[in-house]
């Protein structure tokens, strides 16, 4: 098949599909998945397709959907479950926590856990509470499970149908305000590597090469760090953009080799700041190219509050300013 | 099979103490004595009620029941008293085991033998067990072995026995996680069409040379009295009527969540909570072996074949503490205990079998000293079990390859490598 342009959102819906129609064992739920394809769409037109035996509108209850989705994965399914928004997935953190994350270590590896927790996550949509929150970090913070974040439509669908081949529980972050954002699809492009470990997708891309600053991100904020890169250009200031796709395990080489030529990095993240993705980055990018720095990793971030108001979003969320005042920090070392 | 539940909670008569009261009790130095609303919770708790399914009384009399038919015969009944005999014979092993400093921990499965032994010798090999810690005697009639019980109490692994193999999970720590967890497995049992079909008579052979497998199955969740409380069960039921999952749910109620007594958790009966999901409940004397059995064999054919979800209560005591850590004597009274004793769910089966004259002298006496080489296996086995190497820290948390951990491992074992260079030189 040739490229096809298409949203993010359809990308997904597109992967869905192939992965339903790979393996019979795939099946989906969540809350107003089926008949409605979901809040944001994503699984448009699958009940209709695939049965409501394969996509299961589920009582609206996460730890529930979670916790069924456990047992369904012991009897050999590989559930894709949709969290409705960031901010609801915590009922469910407890059956995620305690179980997804552990059984296979608990049982020695008798059980294995083929999941993807999806969830919309990140604000700029003028939500209402819980509905913009960026809560990867505590994911990240778990043994036993994965977290990535997709950016592009292609990465959406190469990335997801990793994440639905993956025999461990993979936490799958959607920009939501990306949704919407079209790109370049092509279904063969990656087809080959399906199944492959770890899958290409799940490994931290440099985006745009430069010379003077690294400036890495994930999800949502990729289209601020090209348009910081666009702006940074018209000043004579190269930037090299790189998507770390995988926030854990990290893949850090290519952020460490970037930085062995650069000697600066900016780390970008809608989560607030402390003990987060980025302080990660920060902490290991220090221990393991220290001689190469020529300034401290500058991090752009959510603040330290509760996710704000909608009409106060552009304060809290980095921006082309923000990013572009890090590198200028950086720069001015 | 529910009733109604009552309209409006009776006035407590023996209202939780006020302020002033509970530093009065301080001052005389009755701090670690039981109140009186704690002491008559606990005696609430020893009343049956006119619901409860019983086949044999305590004194071990035999009464059939209409709706839970049982084919008695010497061999059910002789295996049934052996299977409690042996599970509570290495259970009070586990007890000697911790206070010996051989275990951290031991969870005491003392009075609820019959519930345990009724429900696992209920079960078919091709049903579905999730457990939650207690469950030694379920774990005995899943084929696991006494012995792949005891690492986790002894801290050198988390599951010692194959949850796939035996059809019996792994145990659950966490209140009531697993109920969720049993009912995905009953909603893909469901999927995969594997209940509901006619069922296999006999043999199998329907006289066409051909014979036929019963392949229908169920999923039975077993939790307490507590975990009732926990959003987990709500939402298992609610997605198993959803869903019309062939899971059991059975309750053991044995009256106490470490201090806090069934008043604590509910209102009403806790088998009657079922008709608020739209599924049948059934509350079954939980130290009757007979009635365990013929209840569930009744709830999980019902699931079987098309009929679940089904909660049965398993009426009973928990006789020792809730764990070797616990210290019962802080909340509830020795004349409860005594009280639960007259009910023991193995002298009941063996006055039966010795009245009936269907077991001797010598079968108590080899079931003894079969129990007593159980437990002197289960002993040796606990006191030879070693620190695990360090790489199993590192084994199984991830199916899939992980770099990130893999280094972690390799600079960890460097660093001890580097101790042994110190050793050496």
């Amino acid at each position: 098949m040739s490229p096809i342009t298409t949203t993010l959102a359809k990308a997904l819906n597109t992967g869905l599909r192939a992965a339903m129609e790979d393996d019979p064992k795939v099946i989906v739920m969540g809350e107003d998945v089926g008949k409605l394809g979901g809040v944001f769409r994503v699984t448009d037109g699958l009940q209709k397709d695939f049965g409501d035996h394969r996509v299961l509108d589920t009582p609206l209850a996460e730890s529930g959907i979670i916790g069924t989705a456990v047992g369904l994965a012991m009897r050999g399914y590989r559930p894709v479950t949709e969290i409705q928004f960031d901010g609801f997935v915590f009922p469910g953190f407890d059956q995620i926590i305690s179980q997804v994350a552990k059984i296979t270590y608990r049982t020695q590896g008798a059980w294995s856990m083929p999941m993807v927790i999806r969830i919309p996550f990140g604000g700029g949509i003028g939500a209402v509470e819980h509905h913009a929150e960026a809560p990867e970090s505590f994911f990240c913070h778990v043994a036993g499970l994965r977290v990535v974040s997709c950016s592009t439509a292609q990465d959406a669908y190469d990335m997801l149908r990793a994440a639905v081949a993956c025999d461990d529980p993979v936490v799958f972050f959607e920009p939501k305000r990306r949704y919407w954002e079209k790109g370049s699809l092509d279904t063969d492009l990656n087809a080959a590597t399906l199944g492959a470990w770890p899958p290409p997708s799940f490994r931290t891309v440099v985006r745009r090469p430069g010379t003077d600053v690294t400036v890495a991100s994930y999800g949502p904020s990729m289209p601020v760090l090209s348009a910081a890169a666009d702006a940074a250009a018209t000043e004579g200031r190269s930037l090299e953009i790189i998507d770390l796709r995988s926030l854990s395990p990290l893949d850090l080489d290519p952020v460490i080799a970037s930085v062995r030529r650069t000697g600066r990095l900016v780390v970008v993240s809608e989560a607030p700041r402390e003990s987060s993705v980025t302080a990660d980055i920060a902490a290991r990018v220090t221990e393991e190219a220290f001689y190469s720095l020529a300034a401290p990793v500058i991090r752009v971030a959510g603040f330290d509050t509760p996710y704000p108001p909608s009409r106060l979003e552009d304060e809290y969320l980095p921006d082309l300013d923000k990013v572009l005042d890090a590198v200028d920090r950086a720069l001015a070392y | 099979m529910a009733g109604a539940p009552p309209r409006s909670r009776p006035a407590d008569p023996y209202p939780p103490m006020t302020a002033g009261e509970a530093a009065a009790r301080g001052a005389a130095g009755l701090r670690g004595q039981p109140t009186p609303s704690e002491v008559i919770a606990g005696l609430r708790a020893t009343s049956h009620g006119e619901d409860l399914v019983q086949l044999l009384s305590p004194e071990g009399t035999f009464t059939p029941h209409v709706d839970f038919p049982i084919e008695l015969t010497g061999g059910l009944l002789r295996g049934l008293y052996r299977d409690m005999v042996l599970v509570r014979r290495f259970d009070r092993e586990g007890n000697a085991l911790q206070r010996q400093g051989q275990l951290s921990i031991w969870v005491p499965l003392l009075g609820q033998e019959a519930a345990q032994i009724g429900a696992g010798r209920a079960m078919r090999p091709r049903d579905m067990a999730f457990p939650s810690y207690r469950e030694h005697g379920v774990a005995w009639c899943r084929g696991v072995d006494p012995t792949q019980l005891v690492g986790i109490f002894r801290g050198t692994d988390h599951c010692g026995w194959d949850p796939r193999a035996t059809r019996f999970n792994s145990y659950t720590i966490v209140i009531g996680n697993q109920v969720l967890n049993a009912t995905g497995y009953a909603m893909g049992q469901r999927f995969d069409g594997v209940i509901g079909s006619p069922p296999v008579t006999g043999d199998g052979d329907l006289g066409d040379g051909e014979l036929r497998e019963d392949t229908n199955e169920a999923t039975i969740a077993f939790f307490g009295d507590g975990a009732t409380s926990q959003g987990d069960v709500h939402e298992g039921m609610v997605f198993a009527a959803a869903f019309d999952a062939p899971v059991v749910f059975y309750c053991q109620n044995n009256q106490w969540a470490i201090s806090e007594p069934v008043a604590k958790q509910s209102r009403v009966p806790l088998w009657e909570r079922s008709t608020g999901y739209g599924f049948p409940g059934v509350r079954v004397d939980g130290n009757d072996v007979l009635a365990c059995l013929a209840v569930t064999r009744w709830a999980l054919e019902e699931c079987r074949s098309g009929n679940g979800p089904v909660m049965i209560e398993a009426f009973t005591y928990r006789m020792d503490a809730h764990t070797t850590s616990d210290d019962p004597t802080r909340y509830r009274l020795a004349a409860e205990e005594e009280h639960w004793k007259l009910l023991d769910p193995i002298e009941r089966v063996r006055a039966h079998l010795s009245r009936q004259g269907l077991a001797d002298q010598d079968f108590f006496d080899a079931v003894g000293v079969e129990a007593d080489e159980l437990a002197a296996r289960f002993r040796a086995h606990c006191i030879a079990m070693v620190k695990p190497p360090p790489e199993r820290m590192f084994a199984n948390v991830y199916t899939e390859p992980h770099h990130q951990l893999a280094a972690q491992q390799r600079e960890y074992l460097a660093y001890l490598d580097s101790f042994a260079d110190q050793a050496g030189a």
